[in-house]
């Protein structure tokens, strides 16, 4: 189309590898006996378990509350029987456990009654509200809850930015979903820009899916623009897509907000769609199973199942396999435990081989050839950050603006002497905030010992005043001999005092909330009925009291 | 830790180091053909005192051999300093040269990619500070000299002295050499440009001499470089921009003391020092602006130091004096960082 496009410094272009998935449907996986539901499945709190063990849940029954803001609902991805909550493996770099719930499947799938939402009609806040406890989270990677990113709050969204770039190698998933639920896209399209309340929709899908933008373009309308962007990895990345369709910046440490454009991944819309049109939680998603396995594809998979199972369903990996990459290779992390679930964040399970992903060769001195700064898409200058980092002068590492790298990996990708270096900046960035966490506890402690002494200071002064009073008065009281409850000045300030602290005590209670405000109408009416029932029986007694 | 990307390019350390010294190789080609086969005795003495000293100083540091001997590095070094060397020189000059451009400028700076100077320079530097005299005998172009050394022959000159044969006989002073003493004697400039050695540079139209093919095919190599953007443009035109510049107005003040910027860009180690010295990217600027500062600077004191100094080529010294002054400058040039306003940049600063 016409619209112009910008091109961000550096980037790099690996094999796409993309034909190995993308060349057959989405295929539904049957279901399992067991699902492993982890609780923290987005960035912020993770959600708190709503279940017993013992407990029998539906498909889609809310399993997991939001907790906090920054939270979002998860739900039971079939009915059964709740059978474990505990630490299990989920997929994460680190290989640690966190909570899940295990839930036994029943083999009926019985699902709750989705209710359809006339979300045209909806105050948006009621709106967020809802999609909150659906569960909504960013399924590009990020998984950060869409409610908040649904909510413009004080700043103006002008534009919103769909990203069907899906620049990481081999993956494919969003690259299916466009070509066989483009509709179902639009429409979760609608209803973000709803909430929004943004003019300006833009779709970028990268050049190398011809059959996703040509689907795309057939389903979006008139006021919705699909635009192809150039095939080159980081091109997905948010700030990059952000920049390749508007010219526009993101500001460091900012979010795209700041400039009036909100971005949402593809497989979002989708979800979205799937929410509000049918009253359905985010409960299941598309994954890529690629690589070294026998039948690769992209699958419609639930949220618990575990990825050994999902591997089994794409035929299993093939003889000679090395083991497997949650996500893509440029980003993604190995996998250390097989038991572990397909989560919101889970886009691709790639089984590697020696051959599709040879070891690295070892690593040599930096020759400063500023490779890695042509090919970084922030502009960074990777040696000297690694220099740096690797001498843990992490100052001067963040001096070069450490906190603007976006960890893509283009770096190590283009280093002709094989130096890891997300890996040197990913530790630097860890070690400084731990150092701040260390140094804001450290701070906490000082204060705290600080006012610690102070306050005994304060008291053992307020004793020694305490003290030299009492002994004046009883020397005071000695020498005038008597009347010493004669003090009208006294009584009336302690009047005085008395009233004010029956007034404050009358303000606390008009403003400190009760347990009993703010309950669902249920348990109001309860209250209402047991309120009746005691005022009755008090009258009761009260006039059994004047009978007597 | 994570372990991607998982994936990287096919560039290696030693790759890049083998197409710079691939590159090389038309210039190396001219000079054989117009200086006599001594250019391949040279080189490849200086590549075995490159690799000896390198296998020295990393058995002493308890380094693996093959990772680090064969990333190439101390072979370029090599081919660099035998490029700047006059060839026929004795064994042990080349000797010297390598052991203080491998062991001293590299490998006790903490070897590959630790060095603040570019290590063929320094050697070259030691060379031409401790035995002038043997770096003032160039061979003679092959078809102004007396007598035509066959490869053996250079040998013989290189390993068993000058024998026989009077050194006068295949060896003459450098277009540079001979234009500062001349002019110094008070010849006059067209006197001087005369002399067939001057060549095309010199007025003599349609005739280009030697070292101006042999600086012509470095241009050449340099253009290869860029093409499969090994180097940027940045470092070569702002190194060339700065010599042509600061000759052409010495020029213009008095073209009886100083030569043409043609004759400067032509001749000496001009041609090899923008695309393959001066591109050291271990000793060299990093950033765009900071590269063109530090190139820019370094032929303007290559310019500088060929007019005023007592050396008749500046090269070697422009690069390590810019090499000084590379850590100041990346740090003043540090480009603008993806979603940094300018003036944020500037306040940082």
């Amino acid at each position: 189309m016409s619209r112009k496009l910008f091109t961000f410094n550096g980037g790099v272009h690996p094999d796409g590898h993309k034909a190995v998935s993308n060349a057959t449907p989405i295929r539904a996986m049957s279901l399992l006996p067991h699902y492993v539901v982890p609780m923290r499945q987005h960035i912020g709190a993770p959600a708190r378990p709503m279940v017993s063990i013992g407990d029998q849940v539906l498909r889609g029954q809310m399993i997991g509350a939001a907790e906090g803001y920054v939270s979002t609902a998860v739900h039971a991805p079939t009915s059964g029987r709740v059978v474990a909550i505990d630490a299990r493996a989920v997929p994460h770099p680190s290989g640690l456990f966190d909570l899940a719930v295990v839930i036994e499947a029943d083999g009926e799938d019985q699902a709750l009654e989705f209710q359809p939402l006339d979300w045209r009609n909806l105050d948006p806040s009621a709106l967020r509200n809802r999609i909150r406890d659906m569960g909504l989270a960013g399924l590009g990677g990020a998984v950060f809850p869409s409610f908040i990113k649904l909510n413009p709050g004080a700043q103006k969204i002008h534009t919103l930015i769909l990203n069907g770039a899906e620049c990481e190698p081999w993956i494919t998933c969003d690259d299916r979903l466009m070509r066989e639920r483009a509709a179902e896209i639009v429409r979760g399209i609608e209803v973000m820009r709803h909430a929004l309340g943004c003019r300006t929709t833009l779709i970028g899908i990268e050049d190398n899916k011809p059959e996703a933008l040509a689907a795309m373009r057939a389903a979006v309308p008139a006021d919705m623009e699909v635009v192809s962007v150039p095939t080159l990895y980081p091109g997905g990345g948010g700030k990059q897509l952000t920049y390749t369709l508007t010219g526009v910046e993101t500001p460091t440490g900012g979010r795209s907000t700041d400039v009036g454009i909100q971005v949402f991944n593809m497989g979002t819309a989708y979800s979205l769609y799937r929410s509000v049109e049918l009253g359905e939680p985010l409960i299941s998603r598309v994954v890529t199973v690629t690589g070294h396995v026998a039948q690769a594809g992209n699958f419609d998979v639930r949220i618990g199942t575990p990825l050994k199972d999902l591997l089994a369903a794409a035929g299993g990996a093939l003889p000679g396999a090395s083991g497997e990459i949650v996500g893509g290779p440029m980003m993604g992390f190995d996998l250390m435990d097989s038991a572990a679930p397909v989560t919101k964040a889970v886009n691709c399970l790639i089984v590697k081989n020696p051959k599709l992903f040879p070891t690295k060769p070892i690593e040599l001195s930096c020759i400063r050839c500023g490779e890695c700064a042509r090919a970084c898409p922030a502009d960074l200058q990777p040696f000297e950050m690694y220099w740096y980092s690797r001498a843990k002068d992490f100052g001067r590492a963040q001096s070069y603006n450490l906190f603007d790298c976006i960890e893509c990996g283009c770096c190590s990708f283009v280093c002709p002497s094989h130096i890891p270096l997300v890996d040197y900046f990913r530790f630097a960035k860890a070690e400084i905030w731990e150092r701040e966490r260390e140094k804001y506890s450290a701070d906490q402690a000082r204060i705290r010992h600080e006012f610690k002494t102070f306050r005994l200071e304060r008291e053992k002064q307020e004793k020694a005043d305490k003290f030299a009073k009492a002994a004046e008065k009883s020397r005071e009281a000695a020498a005038s001999g008597a009347d010493v409850v004669a003090d009208p000045d006294a009584e009336k300030k302690k009047a005085i005092l008395q009233a004010a602290l029956e007034r404050a005590k009358k303000a606390k209670e008009a403003v400190t909330p009760k347990n009993t405000d703010n309950l669902p109408p249920m348990v109001q009416k309860e209250i209402d009925e047991i309120e009746a029932r005691r005022s009755k029986v008090e009258g009761n007694t009260e006039s059994q009291a004047r009978h007597e | 830790m994570i372990g991607s990307p998982y994936i990287f390019g096919r560039n290696s350390t030693s790759l890049v180091m083998l197409k710079v010294m691939l590159a090389l190789i038309p210039g190396i080609a001219a000079h054989a053909w117009f200086f006599g086969p001594g250019i391949w005795v040279s080189l490849l003495l200086c590549s075995a005192f490159a690799l000896g000293f390198e296998t020295l100083i990393l058995l002493l540091r308890g380094l693996p051999l093959k990772p680090f001997l064969s990333d190439n590095s101390a072979l370029l070094t090599a081919w660099l300093l035998a490029l700047s060397l006059p060839t026929l020189a004795p064994w042990w000059l080349y000797a010297v040269g390598m052991l203080f451009a491998i062991v001293v400028a590299k490998q006790l700076y903490g070897g590959i990619g630790q060095n603040l100077f570019n290590p063929a320079m320094v050697g070259y530097a030691a060379l031409i500070v401790s035995f002038p005299v043997y770096m003032t005998q160039w061979p003679a172009p092959i078809a102004l000299a007396d007598h035509a050394l066959t490869i053996v022959d250079a040998f013989d000159v290189v390993f068993a002295g000058q024998g026989a044969i009077s050194p006068d006989a295949y060896t003459s002073a450098t277009v540079l050499d001979t234009w500062k003493t001349q002019v110094r004697l008070g010849t006059p400039v067209e006197t001087i440009l005369a002399q067939p050695m001057f060549g095309w540079a010199g007025g003599l139209a349609g005739r280009l001499g030697g070292q101006e093919i042999v600086a012509l095919m470095y241009f050449v190599g340099g253009l290869a470089l860029l093409s499969i953007r090994l180097i940027t443009w940045h470092i070569p035109l702002a190194f060339l921009i700065g010599v042509a510049a600061t000759a052409g107005v010495l020029h213009l003040i008095d073209p009886t003391q100083h030569a043409s910027p043609l004759l400067h860009l032509l001749s000496g180690g001009v041609m090899l020092g923008a695309f393959f010295i001066a591109t050291d990217p271990v000793s060299a600027a990093s950033t765009p602006r900071g590269k063109l500062i530090y190139a820019v600077m370094a032929g303007f004191l290559v310019a500088i130091i060929r007019a005023f100094g007592s050396y008749p080529d500046g090269v070697a010294f422009a690069v390590l004096l810019m090499n000084m002054c590379v850590p100041f400058i990346d740090h003043f040039t540090q480009p603008r960082v993806f979603g940094h306003t300018r003036t944020a940049a500037k306040d940082a600063k």
